[in-house]
């Protein structure tokens, strides 16, 4: 960084006209659905607002008028925290395999990719058939369980790349000069460094379980979880009681990344009273 | 190497990756692949083998229409997503000075990526829709007579939504590229005389393409197979080939529903396979 400070250029502003704009497109949208929830009761899915209400919100948890919300929250919110579990915790476990080379390594790695660019439909669709086929029935903890751990577990590899690539080891290796044994050196050498990535890795694959559709159609069984139950209303819904529940969940998923953040704040600053 | 050095405990550590992918991944493709060879009937999926799902895929036109029309999509979306994500990735990287500022700038691009795709889209429609806010500011600027009816349920939506929903996708590996360029580098093109643009083109472009690259990997893989913004915006009016395969598995049509889908996968396959040549991704990391 130059310490004094050079005039900017044209360019600058420009650029940041451009970035303010990018900005809007993506906030924009969102605010306007955000707005419309709360609609008065006569008024309809677009503006101008009839009223003020909170009607949309009070609807959405009346069981019968929009299928089975609660039902589906639940259920979502159940299987993002399973996968947000085992996500961590077997990310962290190939990351600590992946620093020393075993045979079958780049058939792992080429997996992981391969997971990552297959379109998730054809996932939805094997997972599917597969179980149709040896006639187990799909159940949203089991099928589509699997079917979105192949979603996360490469962007939960991939982040543990990143991080022990720049992974110092002479901190494990004065640790087992101190007399450490190999558990003792995870759990107080390197999961304090690599926790803030852990909780990255969580906050990771829970939000992309919770909104994951295409991986669900076929793997969720007979019980919808929430994104299904969203893509049923926006066939079938035209009030405002769809910008009611798109409100809640975008609420709910700003909940979890204030969460992880401020995890991730707090864990730093402990480090730093500690050092 | 400081950890227990026994390869078993690799092996140890791995098993239960190795066992979801096999079982999750490497399995239901197979399953597809075999079952694309099945007949069927109105009720259920009979093995078999024949090649009546791929010559009927193949020899309709209604098939090459359809992928004409995904790659469209997957093209124009690329393009826009390339050029929006590339501008603000070199401003994130290079024009914000202070570290502080640029994580801030950059969560906030992030944030929209944590929440629901489908919520995403629907809220286009108050926008874009026949009343929405973009056709009455048009009318009450005077700018048009009648309100546009193309913003929504078409072509244009489609695209839109796309890069509403993708753009995230191109800045964060293309800034991760540009964060990793030596600045010593950029002065000295500048020392050498080289003006800002130049610089940019025979400097930061080069350095970034493994960022680029693998953007458009992810991109062009997500578009391909893509059903539900298709669905959602264009309103029913228009296909992709994903949509095609939910449609198939909508009619229980499951051995079409496979054909089509080992035919997307090829050509996902051969699009990256020629992406990866321009970069090594293990590299990156």
């Amino acid at each position: 960084m130059a310490k004094t400070r050079e005039r900017r250029p044209t360019s600058f502003y420009f650029l940041a006209a451009f970035f303010t704009l990018f900005v809007l497109f993506l906030y924009g949208p969102m605010l306007t659905i955000f707005i419309l929830s709360f609609q008065g009761e006569n008024g309809g899915l677009t503006f101008p607002m009839n009223g003020f209400s909170f009607h949309w919100f009070g609807n959405l948890f009346e069981r019968q008028a929009v299928g089975d919300f609660g039902g589906s929250f639940t259920r979502s919110l159940k299987l993002g925290l399973i996968v947000m579990i085992v996500t961590v915790v077997v990310s962290f476990m190939a990351g600590l395999a992946f620093r020393r080379r075993f045979r079958g390594d780049s058939i792992i790695f080429y997996l992981a990719i391969a997971s990552l660019i297959v379109p998730s439909i054809l996932i939805s669709l094997g997972i599917g058939l597969l179980f149709n086929i040896v006639e187990w029935q799909p159940q949203w903890f089991t099928s589509a369980l699997g079917a979105h751990l192949t979603w996360t577990f490469p962007f939960g590899l991939l982040i543990m790349f990143a991080v022990f690539n720049r992974f110092d080891p002479s901190y494990e290796e004065a640790a087992r000069d101190l007399g450490a044994s190999n558990w003792q050196t995870i759990q107080y050498v390197v999961l304090p460094m690599v926790g803030p990535s852990l909780i990255g890795v969580a906050m990771f694959s829970f939000t992309l379980s919770y909104d994951e559709f295409a991986r669900t159609l076929m793997t969720a069984g007979s019980l919808n979880t929430l994104p299904l139950e969203i893509y049923g209303m926006t066939t079938n819904v035209t009030t405002p009681v769809l910008y009611a529940l798109g409100t809640v969940t975008t609420g709910f998923s700003f909940l979890v990344i204030g969460i992880a953040l401020g995890s991730v704040l707090l864990m730093r600053r402990r480090k730093g009273q500690k050092a | 190497m400081a950890f227990d050095t026994s390869k078993r405990s690799s092996y140890f550590l791995i098993t239960p990756m190795a066992a979801i992918f096999a079982i999750f991944l490497v399995i239901p493709l197979l399953t597809i692949v075999i079952v694309s060879f099945w007949d069927y009937d109105e009720y259920r999926i009979l093995p078999d083998f024949i090649l009546d799902n791929y010559s009927y895929l193949l020899g309709s036109s209604v098939t090459w229409k359809i992928y004409l029309n995904t790659l469209k999509y997957a093209a124009l979306t690329w393009v826009f997503t390339l050029s929006i994500g590339f501008t603000v990735a070199y401003f994130l990287a290079f024009h914000v000075r202070s570290l502080t500022w640029q994580i801030v700038l950059f969560m906030l691009c992030t944030i929209p990526f944590w929440t629901s795709n489908i919520i995403r889209m629907i809220s286009w429609i108050p926008f874009l829709g026949r009343n929405g806010l973009l056709n009455s500011a048009l009318l009450n600027l005077g700018i048009v007579d009648q309100p546009l009816e193309f913003l929504l349920f078409s072509d244009f939506a489609v695209v839109l939504a796309d890069v509403h929903l993708y753009t995230l996708f191109m800045v964060v590996p293309i800034f991760n590229s540009m964060m990793r360029i030596d600045r010593s580098l950029i002065e000295a093109a500048r020392d050498a005389g080289a003006s800002g643009f130049e610089t940019l083109r025979s400097v930061i472009v080069p350095l970034s393409k493994p960022g680029i690259a693998i953007g458009s990997i992810f991109v062009i893989t997500v578009v391909m197979g893509d059903f539900i913004t298709v669905r959602l915006m264009s309103g029913g009016q228009s296909a992709s080939v994903g949509l095609q395969i939910s449609n198939e598995i909508g009619l229980l049509q499951y051995p079409a529903a496979a054909a089509s889908a080992v035919v997307l996968l090829i050509t996902v396959l051969l699009i990256v396979v020629g992406l990866l040549r321009l970069v090594d991704i293990r590299k990156e990391l």
